[in-house]
C-alpha cells in the first residue's frame, strides 16, 4: 500500500519545552489512523504540524510524496479542529459556503459540496439556521462538513467526537468508515480509548514520543490484555 | 478570489451585527452632536452693576452690553458675586477705573473684560475710527466647536473603527477560525487585505454619514470640497482599521484590545491640533510626529477651515498613507506567528 503521510524523526519545542520528541510516522493510504493520547500528550501539536499550520523544529514531513508545509498540499487536507471554528453570526450554509470558497470552488459546486456534506453529517434540515442557535453536538458536525468541502484526499480530525452523545458517535464513525470507503485516509486524535479500537492502525502517545504503533488487536496481544486501556497502561502510558 | 469570500463574509456578518454597525455610525454622531451642543452654544452675555461711573462711560458700557445695568453699591455688588447673580462690578476708585471679576469662569471673565474694553474704547475713539478687521481664513462667526470639530471627526472615527476593527480581528484567532483559515491554502496578505476592504466599504459609509452630518446638520464651518474631506477620513480609517488589527496580534483578549486605548489612541487627541503645539516642549512635539492623526488631523483642518485643496496638503496624506502601508505589512507579517508560510 502507498504512503500518504511521512514524518521523519520530528520534533517540536515551544521556548524550552519539548513537545514532540523524535517522532517517526507513517499513514497508508485509505486507512483510519488513530493518534491516542492523554490530555497534553501533543496530539494536537502534532497534526498541526501535519496540516502545515506549525512547523517542526526538527525533521521532516511528507504527504503524497511531497514536503510539507505547502499551501499547494493544504488543498488536498481537510482540517477539523479540536475547537469549533465557526464564525457564530453566519448560518451554516454561510460558513461552509465561505470555506468551500476558500479552497476556489465555483457557485455551483459550492452549492453541490454544500449539500452533500450537509447529508453526510445530517444537518440539511438545519443549514440556514445560525451557527450561535447551534446545540455543541451539531457545532461539532457542522465543523467536520466544513472540513470536507473540497474533497480532500487525506483528513485529519482533532478529537471529533468530543462532547458529542455516545448514539452520535457511533453514527460518526460510521461516516467515518464511508468516507474511507470512498477513498478517503482518515488520521484522527482521540483520548478516548475504546474509540481507538475502531482505528485500522493506532499510535499511542505520551509526552511527545510515540509509544507503541500498530493495529489495535496485535497492541492488545503483544502485551496479552484484553482492553487498549490496559495496553496503554503495559506500554508505559501510566508511568509518569 | 479569497480576499473577496473574506470580504463578503465580513459584510455579512457586520450586516447582522447590529450593534457594532450602531456604535461605528450613532456613538461617533451622539458624541459630536454633544460636543457641538456644548461648544456652539451663543456668545456668554455678562450681567454687570456698576456704582458712581462717569456719565460717558455708563452709557457707553450701555451700548455695549446687553442687560441692563445694575446700580449696586461695593456691598450689594459683593452679596450678589457671592450669589453669582453678576459677573462684574465696576466704580471708580481714587480716579480709576476699580473692575471687581467673579473670576471663577474663564469663559464669563473674558466676555466681561472684553465688553468693558470696547466700551472704553468706543468712549475714547468714537465710532468711526473703529478698526477694519478682516479675517484670512475663517471667519468672525467661527466659534470653538467649527475650530475643534474637524479634529474631533477626524478623532472618532478613527477611534471607532480602531475598536471594532481590532476586536473582530482578534476574535477572528479567539474563536479558532484564524487559524481554521490558516489550515486552507489561503495567504496571509490576502487575510489582510480581506479585512482592510470588508471593513473599508463600511468606513466609507460611516465616513460619508458623520462628515455629511456635521457639515449640512450641524453646520460646522466647512470653506472646502466635501469630497475631499471624505477622502482624508477614509484614508484616516484605514489607517486606524491596520492599526488595529496589528495591535490585536498583542492582545489576548477584548479587555487587552480596550487597554490599547488610552495609549495609543488618547495621546492622539492632545497633539493633533486641537491644542497648539507651538508652546510645547520640543520632545513632545517630536511625539506627535510619530501619530497618524496629527497629519490627519491637519489636512482635514486644512480643507474645513482654509477652504485648501488636498494637494496644498499632498504631504500629510502621503504620509498617512505611508503608516497605513507600514502597519498593512507589518501586520502581514504578525501573521507569521500563527503559519510560517
Ligand atoms: N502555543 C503553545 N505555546 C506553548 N506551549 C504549548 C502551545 N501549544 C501547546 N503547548 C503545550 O504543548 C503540550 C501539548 O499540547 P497539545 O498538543 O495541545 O496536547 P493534546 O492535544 O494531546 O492535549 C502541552 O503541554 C501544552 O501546554
Ligand atoms: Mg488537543
Amino acid at each position: 500500500m502507498s504512503k500518504i503521510l511521512e514524518m521523519n524523526e520530528i520534533a517540536l519545542s515551544f521556548g524550552k519545552e519539548k513537545v514532540l520528541k523524535d517522532i517517526n510516522l507513517s499513514v497508508d493510504s485509505g486507512e483510519i489512523f488513530g493518534l491516542l493520547g492523554p490530555s497534553g500528550a501533543g496530539k494536537t501539536t502534532l497534526v498541526k504540524v501535519i496540516v502545515g499550520i506549525l512547523e517542526a523544529t526538527k525533521g521532516s514531513v511528507w504527504v503524497q510524496g511531497k514536503k510539507m508545509p505547502s499551501l499547494e498540499l493544504m488543498k488536498s487536507i481537510g482540517y477539523m479542529s479540536q475547537s469549533d471554528a465557526l464564525y457564530q453570526e453566519l448560518s451554516a450554509k454561510e460558513n461552509l459556503a465561505f470555506f468551500a470558497a476558500l479552497y476556489g470552488l465555483k457557485k455551483k459546486e459550492r452549492e453541490e459540496v454544500i449539500n452533500k456534506a450537509a447529508n453526510i453529517v445530517n444537518l440539511s434540515k438545519e443549514l440556514n439556521k445560525e451557527v450561535r442557535h447551534y446545540s455543541g453536538g451539531m457545532k461539532r458536525r457542522l465543523s467536520l462538513a466544513a472540513s470536507l468541502m473540497h474533497s480532500p484526499g487525506l483528513l485529519i480530525l482533532d478529537e471529533p467526537t468530543v462532547g458529542i452523545d455516545p448514539l452520535l458517535r457511533q453514527s460518526i464513525w460510521d461516516e467515518f468508515h464511508k468516507l474511507k470507503e470512498s477513498g478517503i485516509t482518515i488520521i484522527v486524535t482521540t483520548h478516548v480509548m475504546d474509540e481507538a479500537d475502531k482505528c485500522d492502525r493506532l499510535a499511542m502517545l505520551r509526552d511527545g514520543s510515540i509509544i507503541a504503533c500498530n493495529t489495535p488487536e496485535k497492541l492488545k496481544a503483544e502485551q496479552g490484555v484484553e482492553s487498549i486501556e490496559a495496553a496503554f497502561l503495559a506500554y508505559g502510558g501510566g508511568a509518569q | 478570489m479569497n480576499v473577496m469570500a473574506v470580504v463578503k463574509r465580513i459584510a455579512q456578518q457586520f450586516i447582522r451585527d447590529k450593534r457594532s454597525l450602531a456604535l461605528l455610525v450613532i456613538a461617533p454622531i451622539l458624541v459630536i452632536t454633544l460636543i457641538w451642543l456644548v461648544l456652539d452654544g451663543n456668545e456668554y452675555e455678562p450681567e454687570i452693576a456698576i456704582d458712581d461711573l462717569p456719565a460717558p462711560l455708563e452709557e457707553s458700557i450701555q451700548e455695549e452690553s446687553v442687560h441692563n445695568l445694575k446700580e449696586m453699591s461695593e456691598e450689594e455688588a459683593k452679596q450678589a458675586l457671592q450669589q453669582s447673580n453678576i459677573d462684574a462690578f465696576l466704580t471708580t476708585k481714587n480716579d480709576a477705573l476699580y473692575i471687581l471679576l467673579e473670576g471663577s469662569d474663564a469663559t464669563a471673565n473674558s466676555a466681561t473684560l472684553q465688553t468693558i474694553q470696547a466700551a472704553i474704547q468706543m468712549m475714547n475713539n468714537g465710532i468711526e475710527q473703529e478698526p477694519v478687521i478682516e479675517y484670512y481664513y475663517g471667519s468672525d462667526q467661527l466659534n470653538l466647536f467649527d475650530q475643534v470639530g474637524s479634529v474631533l471627526i477626524g478623532f472618532f472615527i478613527f477611534f471607532f473603527v480602531f475598536i471594532i476593527g481590532g476586536i473582530s480581528f482578534l476574535r477572528e484567532r479567539t474563536q479558532g477560525t484564524l487559524e481554521k483559515l490558516l489550515s486552507t491554502p489561503i495567504k496571509r496578505w490576502e487575510i489582510v487585505f480581506g479585512y482592510l476592504i470588508g471593513f473599508g466599504i463600511f468606513t466609507i459609509l460611516q465616513a460619508l454619514i458623520i462628515a455629511s452630518y456635521s457639515v449640512y446638520v450641524l453646520d460646522i464651518y466647512m470653506a472646502g470640497d466635501f469630497w475631499q474631506l471624505l477622502l482624508v477620513t477614509f484614508l484616516l480609517a484605514i489607517t486606524a482599521l491596520s492599526l488595529a488589527t496589528l495591535l490585536s496580534a498583542f492582545a489576548n483578549n477584548e479587555f487587552q484590545m480596550m487597554q490599547f486605548i488610552p495609549l495609543v489612541i488618547i495621546p492622539q487627541v492632545f497633539f493633533s491640533g486641537m491644542f497648539p503645539l507651538e508652546s510645547l516642549a520640543e520632545w513632545l512635539q517630536v511625539l506627535s510626529k510619530l501619530m497618524p492623526l496629527t497629519y490627519g488631523a491637519n489636512a482635514m483642518q486644512a480643507i474645513m477651515l482654509k477652504g485648501q485643496n488636498i494637494w496644498d496638503v499632498w504631504q500629510d496624506i502621503v504620509i498617512v498613507f505611508g503608516f497605513a502601508a507600514i502597519f498593512i505589512v507589518l501586520n502581514i507579517f504578525a501573521l507569521k506567528k500563527h503559519r510560517r508560510l
